[in-house]
């Protein structure tokens, strides 16, 4: 018997800004991130379906633009903001935000495994590109697997949010939150 | 008022319940289980696809630093999982699956070993220090090596490597029939190995609960009580000591309502180390080592007259089921479907089908959304154009005068079909092609010499299997009914239990509004609980789209007979018959005063905390139970398909113009979730029809152990799906809603191959076998090739 | 799908990095964005004993055009970076570069994934690497024992192999010249799959008439090539079609499940023809 508790290699002190709360983790340096803040900091909105980047559960935020949570060591995140699915509705009242509230009103989720990729994904592509087309949602949108929707009604939500968004900056309001 | 129809919630898109949580990452699937103590499990593989099992040897892996412990076969000593048909043993051999491999490996991934340590990183450094010693026998990896004569055996006992071959129906005459029909069609097609693929993979978290003696398996399972009597055979406990709990599962489409090795594997190792251990299938494992499906080879022919009347249809279905039966289906799943369904939409007079199960060296196959019957819909409907294109007949002309128009109709194969919209949907759905200009549009592609194709088909799908129709296959272990159970507590809020388990369906949703409206409550006070068997007495789970028409059903029936008794209480209390009350919006009301109303909660705390105020015929507490089965064949959902596609010479690649579907699952309970799985059902058919496919070499290797080499298609390749919904409520379900969860599968193949093929009119070429991959169009587009003739 | 072991070392700077690799040898592995080399890790197809991360080099991201003309790409400088950068930065007539970064897997790739990683990497389908051969680039590669300058037709070996020793760090890649007239396309079942086959065309063009050009192929062998056939079609004056069929006669891919030697070669004449289109309506 092994079981001592030990990582086995080499360990280190991480301390990762993950939804704008800095966190330390004691862990290996072979672990991925989206196991580091699955496991170890409990985090389980963020999935794992393929670990070889192609699927895009695991798709989470660095310093703002949607990557793989997948295809980088925790080690590697050390210094960059994290941000994943947690931190999208209100954190005081539990209320969606108007992302996640256009998937629900367009059915953009059934088993919702695959959902918090695509939420993730579209938070960083819309903040970036928040002019994006509907064609160009669709190129963005077929970056990640999803085997219930078909992909239409998640192209739908998010180009929903995208166009209340505009209506509202355009609208002059401050808020960004599309009913 | 509640009881007007425009106040019920059945028929309204309504918000879905399990939404919240899974937005804002507060779902809870397998993986996310986590117990103190926690240990990780990972299976030693074979790497060959036959061979003796000469030598295991762990020892090595027990050194790994992190692996806390190793077991063969041999060390767990565990029952087997045999799956029977109650048929002879000349249709059907049934054969043993051993939760590890024990002295013989049937294909590459078979479980051989399992590595428990301290994280799933260090399982996997376990594995690599495992030293199996093989002798290898010859594999048998296709159809026509295991067919031969003195081919090597996959199982001993499985001569000719057949573990089903059944022949019905044999309508007299019909040979006759074949030789003077003024046309004979015929149609060979081979459909590719698929993978359900659900996006979350298997798994499970065992844990022995000491306190409740109860081995507690957390398992992502559409049939959480078929897993817990095997669990119990192979470990050897009573059922009562192994609880399975469902939690959140990312989908199933059938992989997941067959009982796996692994998890057995893994409460097996959780018992023996009084410690929690959770096994996830990594996704290299779930493409190659898990359950496949839909590897099937039809030869088939259809006899017409004159006027496009189909005559007669004589099929030889042959599935490749690969090493072993799956439990509790059996091998016989796909070609027992494809035998008994065949005929579908259309009135076939004369009929005959040999199916067979073969067994190979190929990871095993599990029941997939549609079992067999998006195979056979297309190979019908291959005929079906076929026989078009040789009368010079319009393709839906033939089918009209073909289909189905009259109910209920009782087919050449016994099966009786309840009323559904066959030749509305079907015209439908051509109105709609027409009318959007595809037809025009296609006259002006074809002159400027680009190829353009519009294709459909027409299908029927059962639902609603009872125990009548599971019987009627045979099955010795016979699904069909289901049981709810409804109560309310003192605060008036219900909670309704159902047998069946929603992987993405939104039964939380649409149970809940069938709750609300046969109790007339506020569908916030209503909580479905599944996936538990504790919780849950027996069920039967989610397969075949048994969950509304079935699960539904019986959650109506449980929740009436609540209403029954609050209204009893009521009645009691205002010492009238309850015939006098009635329910309404969370109270019960008096007929005859509309102002004498008594609330759920007054009531319940009668029922509970007041129970000597109860007439002697009234037995304290708020619960119900009811029980639903089918006795009859079942109801038939329908649906007809249409869809244009541009072949592009450059490429060969097939691009999807346009995608209508015009269905029909009698009263939908909540549209918005039929358009989902509709869509979501058309995406999956695409997928098989174009993408998908797992192909094995010589020696049984995969080919897909990624998602490089199993194309699952994305948002650029699926397109938008235009859905018209017609509706013929079923009669003898308690909603009148018929299954929606498989359609959209069974559908999507037929209907784009037909669209492909109609684009290659002017080549002469016609494409049977899918999928259809850019090479194969390109080599029709290029090629003269007068190979196979209509 | 998890890694082996390996130890991490996170480099300060280029110093740095060529010291630890210096020291540890054929064992160590530089890491970028990682987006091959972690995949292969997951699947073990690949398990360095070290590990050498270099995204803390902020010096090897940037993007600008030099005195010549030239584009200078630091080898850190992700996929998404160059897709979003402004004409300004950029430079004229290097669209295709910028066009080119959209056929790279899909956006969350390109956030992480690097030019330099690309290029070590060595795919053969490569956008990047297609590109650097197509332009004939000129990689710059660094190590204790100094910086040398490689050009791309001396830096792709064959199979993922490159002419970089264990001890070098790619640190920047230029590209010579501006290529206005320039356009790469590809073919894969999927979108962001690697392509079946890529073609990238580089043509000689007052904007009327094309007078030659450079096209370059990937997919088609173990490393992309020019070819030189073609380019004497379009050098003679011929049309786009001609050229294509001199492309695809002049090689012989290898067939493999994603397509048969047949099937390429037939890409490869549409999609040169294509790429050529492309070009010239810059």
């Amino acid at each position: 018997m092994n079981d001592t508790g030990s990582l086995g290699d080499d360990v280190q002190l991480l301390t990762l800004d993950v939804n704008g709360t800095s966190c330390e983790v004691i862990t290996s340096p072979r672990r991925t991130l989206v196991d580091v803040l699955r496991h170890n900091l409990r985090l389980t909105g963020t999935h794992v379906g393929c670990e070889h980047g192609i699927c895009g559960a695991c798709t989470v935020l660095v310093d703002g633009l949607p990557v793989r949570a997948c295809l980088m060591f925790a080690a590697q995140a050390e210094g960059k903001q994290l941000t994943t699915v947690e931190s999208l509705a209100d954190p005081g009242t539990g209320e969606l935000n108007d992302l996640q509230r256009a998937f629900t009103e367009h059915h953009g989720l059934q088993c919702g495994f695959c959902t918090p990729g695509f939420l993730m994904l579209a938070q960083g592509f819309l903040t970036e590109r928040p002019e994006a087309t509907k064609e160009e949602i669709r190129e963005v949108v077929a970056a990640n697997l999803c085997r219930c929707t078909g992909y239409q009604t998640i192209v739908e939500a998010i180009d929903a949010c995208a166009t209340a968004r505009r209506a509202q900056r355009a609208a002059g309001t401050e808020e960004t939150s599309c009913n | 008022m509640r009881s007007a129809k425009d106040d019920r919630l059945v028929g309204r898109a309504v918000a879905r319940r399990e939404d919240p949580r899974l937005l804002t990452g507060h779902g809870r699937f397998v993986d996310d289980v986590e117990l103190p103590g926690m240990l990780h499990a990972q299976f030693v593989r074979s790497t060959v696809a036959h061979a003796a099992l000469a030598e295991v040897d762990l020892t090595q892996v027990r050194q790994v630093p992190g692996v806390v412990a190793a077991f063969t076969a041999m060390d767990l000593d565990l029952g087997d999982i045999t799956a029977q048909l109650g048929r002879p043993l000349t249709e059907f051999v049934p054969t043993a699956m051993p939760v590890l491999a024990r002295d013989r490996v049937r294909y590459v991934g078979e479980p051989i070993a399992i590595v428990v340590a301290i994280d799933a990183y260090a399982a996997e450094d376990g594995l690599e220090a495992a030293k199996v010693t093989y002798e290898t026998l010859a594999p048998v990896t296709c159809e026509d090596q295991a067919l031969a004569p003195g081919a090597p055996l996959v199982h001993e006992e499985a001569t000719h490597n057949t573990l089903v071959d059944v022949s019905l129906f044999a309508t007299e005459g019909i040979d006759e029939i074949f030789d003077n029909a003024p046309c004979v069609v015929r149609v060979e097609a081979r459909t590719g190995r698929q993978n359900a693929l659900p996006l979350e993979t298997r798994g499970a978290v065992a844990h022995w609960d000491g306190r409740e003696e109860q081995l507690v398996l957390h398992t992502c399972t559409q049939v959480p009580h078929q897993v817990r009597t095997v669990a119990s055979r192979c470990l050897r406990l009573d059922e009562r000591a192994v609880r399975v709990i469902v939690p959140d599962m990312g989908g199933g489409f059938g992989l997941k309502c067959v009982v796996g090795r692994e998890e057995i594997a893994t409460a097996a190792a959780a018992l023996r180390l009084r410690r929690p251990v959770k096994w996830i299938e990594d996704r290299k494992d779930a493409l190659s080592a898990s359950f496949l499906a839909r590897e099937q080879h039809y030869t088939a022919r259809a006899a017409f007259d004159v006027d496009g009347r189909i005559l007669g249809l004589d099929a030889d279905v042959v599935c490749d089921m690969g090493a072993y039966s799956c439990y509790p289906f059996t091998a016989g799943i796909e070609p027992l479907m494809a035998s008994a369904e065949m005929s579908g939409v259309y009135k076939v007079p004369a009929y005959r089908v040999r199916g067979r199960a073969i067994t190979t060296n190929k990871a095993p196959t599990a029941p997939y959304r549609g079992v067999s019957r998006p195979q056979y819909v297309m190979v019908v409907e291959r005929l079906m154009e076929r026989a078009a294109r040789a009368l010079g007949l319009d393709p839906v002309e033939i089918r009209r005068r073909n289909i189905i128009t009259e109910f209920p109709y009782t087919g050449v194969n016994n099966i009786t079909y309840d009323p559904g919209s066959y030749l509305e949907s079907l015209n439908l759905c051509e109105q709609a092609l027409k009318e959007a200009g595809w037809y025009g549009r296609q006259a002006a592609a074809r002159a400027e010499g680009r190829h353009i194709g519009i294709g459909y088909s027409c299908f029927s799908e059962r639902t609603g299997y009872g125990s009548t129709a599971f019987a009627a296959r045979k099955m010795e272990v016979v699904p069909g009914f289901d049981l709810a159970e409804a109560r309310m507590d003192t605060s008036g809020a219900v909670t309704v239990t159902s047998g069946t388990i929603s992987h993405g369906q939104s039964h939380e949703t649409t149970m809940a509004q069938i709750v609300a409206d046969a109790l007339h409550v506020d569908i916030a006070k209503v909580k479905l609980h599944q996936g538990d068997t504790d919780r849950i007495t027996y069920g039967w789970g989610t397969f075949a789209s048994r969950s509304i028409t079935v699960g539904g059903s019986a959650v109506r029936l449980a929740a009436a007979k609540l209403g029954d008794k609050l209204r009893a209480i009521a009645a009691a209390e205002w010492g009238i018959p309850p015939e006098e009350t009635e329910l309404d919006r969370g109270r019960v009301r008096r007929r005859d005063d509309p102002d004498a109303v008594l609330t759920h909660e007054h009531l319940a705390e009668t029922a509970y905390l007041k129970s000597h105020l109860l007439p002697k015929d009234i037995d304290p507490g708020l619960t119900a139970t009811a029980a639903f089965d089918v006795f009859n064949d079942g109801t038939f959902s329908n649906a007809t398909h249409g869809v244009v596609v541009e072949l592009h010479e450059g490429t060969g690649q097939v691009e999807i113009l346009a995608y209508v579907c015009v269905e029909d699952c009698g009263v939908a309970i909540n549209p918005q979730v039929v358009e989902g799985q509709c869509r979501g059902g058309i995406a999956q058919g695409i997928a098989g029809a174009l993408f998908e496919q797992v192909t094995y070499d010589g020696q049984g290797e995969p080919s897909a152990t990624s998602f490089m080499d199993y194309k699952v298609p994305t948002a650029h390749e699926i397109p938008e799906v235009t859905i018209h919904h017609l509706e013929t409520p079923c009669a003898f379900t308690e909603t009148g809603a018929k299954g929606a969860g498989e359609g959209g599968t069974i559908g999507a193949p037929a209907a784009v191959l037909n669209a492909v093929n109609d684009a290659l009119r002017a080549t002469r070429v016609e494409l049977d076998n899918t999928p259809i991959t850019p090479e194969t169009v390109h080599r029709a587009l290029t090629s003269p090739a007068l190979e196979q003739t209509p | 799908m998890k890694p082996a072991p390996f130890r991490y070392h996170r480099a300060r700077d280029v110093e740095d990095t060529t010291a630890l690799l210096a020291e540890l040898g054929d064992d160590a592995k530089v890491i970028a964005g990682g987006q091959s080399l972690v995949a292969m890790m997951n699947f073990r197809l690949a398990r360095p004993a070290h590990l050498v991360d270099i995204g803390c080099l902020r010096e090897l991201d940037h993007l600008g055009v030099g005195a010549e003309g030239e584009l200078r790409i630091g080898a850190l400088t992700t996929h998404h970076t160059v897709e979003i950068s402004p004409p300004h930065k950029l430079g004229a007539g290097f669209d295709i570069i910028r066009d080119a970064m959209a056929w790279i897997g899909h956006v969350p790739i390109r956030t992480r994934g690097t030019v330099g990683g690309s290029m070590a990497h060595g795919d053969s389908t490569a956008e990047w690497c297609l590109l650097a051969v197509l332009l004939d680039a000129e990689f710059v590669a660094q190590s204790l024992r100094g910086q040398r300058r490689i050009r791309a037709r001396e830096f792709f070996f064959g199979y993922y192999t490159t002419a970089l020793d264990a001890d070098e760090i790619l640190v920047e890649i230029v590209f010579p010249r501006p290529a206005p007239h320039a356009a790469l396309t590809e073919f894969a079942e999927r979108r962001g799959d690697f392509a079946i086959v890529s073609a990238a065309v580089d043509l000689d063009s007052d904007g009327r008439a094309v007078h030659g050009g450079r096209v370059a192929l990937g997919g088609v062998a173990a490393m992309p090539v020019r070819v030189q056939e073609a380019e004497a079609v379009l050098a003679a004056g011929g049309t786009f079609r001609d050229c294509a069929k001199a492309a695809a006669a002049a090689v012989d891919p290898p067939g493999d499940a994603n397509g048969s030697t047949q099937y390429r070669k037939h890409l490869i004449r549409t999609l040169v023809e294509r790429a050529c289109e492309e070009a010239m309506s810059r």
